[in-house]
């Protein structure tokens, strides 16, 4: 049709949606009142600390400490499972164009082809076209459970599109679990449809609980048949959000919650957004980067608003909650995207590509394929722990440091330097004797190395990216970045290749300790780090 | 008069298509318009125009001079 095959750029509108978990180590209800499912009491997650390898995500039979129910809901999807975006992809399919508020850091008009941000997406679809992609997704990756509708606009500001997509897809793929997404203005409206079509997972973006702050992020949002501005705005806004979250908690729906860390803005008062979302029973807290250039053409673009460096984003996240509840994994990615975490393929199912498919959804031939996924995750889950028991060491110095990691996935160090689109940060603590790594995010760069040959102008701002690390983990790097990396102080190492993360995060740090006992070594503190600005774009 | 969709500035995000109280709004080639024979300007509907107040891009929606102001019956 040919009204769908305008591009269609809506930018940003809530920047929600889709935060692929890489390493959601520490699951856990943000606390507060208690979950009710099925009668009983979710007052936590599915927990795990990072090196020390114990309980993560990823067993079979869920965490003694989850009830059965929520660790059916979360254990295979991509968002909140660390293990499981290894191996589950997600989708969203991009029928909610509208929305009804405005957002400074969004632009609703936009016109350049190579956009790749939150909220962007290159095709809107019909209910019907979307019920079709995702039944070409489902049959072609078979790993594809979960199927969630972000935007570009907000979901439940198209409320006849999002449901009708729901109610399809509830009948034609049952097995596929449903997600939304919105800024919650209209959600007190819409609690009864999400619970009618079991849409299990419910991300609201909150920025803020004080309308004082909300003026400063909302002009206006468009609510009983009027534009309102302003501070009554923000007001009406953030009563809806908390009123929402109160209704889907009590109905037993998860919420996430997302944040945008607008430095200057609500930097410190997110601190008070943590608190007021997890009174509310928020499972999960994500506090994403702001995103904002000024060709994005956005009000904070323009006004030259900046977005947080790695360093503040961290401490907001460890000041919300001493690392646990929190998501550190977003990728901020698009409407439309496909596939597996840090993946896209949504290229390989444009509308046309998807009309000339002959799709058969076969139920069965998903369930077996996932069945050996789990086996394969399992025996995965096994290894990481005894390589990490192996090289867990008491004692040494006490201290806290960053390391970057190139990884392709399996959740091994086993990518090239030069092939690196992005690297995960992992925070190694070592305290009274115990040492514990913790994944705290990843940092996309551009692409080094094309073709055989590194492009040495891209290296200042690898650096740059990574700057925050005492060392980065690779399967190999060349000898130019190696010298450029020493140089800036960061210890290129690539004799961990192949190993799992935490194995070679472990053993790098027992080795660079010992170096630092036998004065080969000097611990010198490390400086911030920039946080590159727009979705991630696989290469 | 009624109100027009300026093409060129319209994303196509139809916040505007199910606000009308008239059904004026039509999807045309991605973008939206209005049909001007339909619009009442809201006027006896509500207190401002709803494809104004709803429309993400300034100045996307304005007055079409070329149309009488519409007058309620």
């Amino acid at each position: 049709m040919q009204e769908n095959t305008r591009r269609l750029k809506l930018i940003g509108v809530n920047m929600t949606f889709t935060a692929e978990s890489t390493n959601t180590s520490r699951l856990k209800p943000l606390g507060g009142i208690k979950i009710e499912v099925a009668g009983q009491a979710a007052s936590s997650g599915c927990e795990s600390s990072g090196g020390a390898g114990k309980a993560s995500c990823g067993s079979a039979a869920g965490p003694a400490d989850m009830p059965s129910e929520i660790w059916e809901k979360v254990k295979n999807h991509p968002c909140y499972s660390e293990e499981a975006h290894h191996h589950y992809a997600r989708m969203h399919v991009a029928v909610a164009p509208a929305c009804n508020i405005q957002c400074n850091y969004c632009n609703r008009k936009y016109d350049c082809s190579n956009e790749s941000r939150p909220g962007v997406v290159s095709q809107k679809l019909t209910p019907d076209q979307a019920v079709k992609k995702v039944l070409a997704v489902a049959s072609e990756i078979p790993q594809m459970t979960v199927l969630g509708i972000a935007g570009p606009g907000d979901a439940l500001a198209n409320p006849k599109k999002t449901f009708e997509t729901f109610e399809r897809l509830q009948q034609e793929a049952p097995d596929i679990k449903l997600c939304l997404s919105t800024n919650g203005l209209a959600l007190p409206d819409y609690v009864d449809e999400i619970v009618k079509y079991n849409v299990d997972h419910v991300t609201i973006t909150i920025n803020m609980v004080d309308a004082a702050v909300g003026e400063k992020i909302y002009p206006w949002i468009f609510y009983n048949h009027k534009r309102i501005t302003g501070r009554e705005a923000a007001q009406i806004l953030t009563e809806r959000q908390m009123l929402g979250l109160e209704m889907l908690t009590a109905r037993g729906v998860l919420t996430k919650i997302n944040s945008v860390l607008i430095p200057g803005v609500n930097d410190e008062h997110l601190i008070e957004v943590n608190k007021a979302v997890k009174a509310r029973g928020a499972f999960l807290h994500n506090i994403m980067p702001l995103i904002s250039e000024p060709e994005h053409g956005t009000v904070f673009g323009l006004t030259g608003q900046r977005g947080p460096s790695a360093q503040e984003l961290k401490e907001v996240q460890d000041a919300c909650a001493g690392g646990a509840n929190l998501m550190r994994h977003c990728r901020q990615c698009r409407a439309d995207a496909v596939g597996l975490l840090g993946e896209d393929r949504s290229d390989e199912f444009t509308q046309d590509k998807v009309d000339q498919m002959e799709v058969v959804y076969d139920l069965e031939k998903r369930r077996e394929y996932q069945i050996k996924v789990e086996a394969e995750r399992q025996a995965q889950h096994s290894a990481k722990e005894a390589a990490v028991a192996m090289a867990q060491t008491q004692g040494g110095l006490d201290m806290k440091l960053l390391v970057a990691v190139a990884t392709e996935g399996q959740g091994k160090i086993n990518q090239h330097f030069g092939h690196a689109t992005e690297f995960q940060i992992y925070e190694i603590t070592a305290e009274l004797g115990n040492i514990t790594t913790a994944f705290i995010g990843h940092r996309r760069v551009d692409l080094y190395c094309q073709g055989g040959y590194g492009e040495d102008e891209q290296l200042p701002s690898i650096v740059s990216a990574i700057n925050d690390c005492h060392a980065v983990l690779v399967s190999k790097i060349g000898a130019c970045p190696r010298d450029e990396l020493k140089a800036a102080g960061i210890e290129p190492v690539e004799q961990y290749a192949h190993e799992f993360i935490e194995h070679g995060l472990l053993a790098w740090f027992n080795d660079y300790r010992a170096r630092i006992a036998r004065g080969k070594t000097e611990h010198q503190p490390r400086g911030d780090a920039h946080i590159r600005q727009g979705a991630y774009l696989a290469a | 008069m009624a109100y027009k969709i300026v093409s060129s500035s319209c994303t196509g995000c139809s916040a505007c298509e199910p606000e009308c109280p008239n059904q004026a709004i039509v999807e045309k080639n991605g973008v939206f318009l209005i049909k001007p024979e339909k619009c009442t300007e809201c006027i006896g509907h509500f207190d401002e125009p709803q494809c104004v107040a709803a429309c993400p891009v300034d100045n996307t929606v304005i007055i079409d001079n070329s149309y009488p102001r519409y007058a309620a019956a």
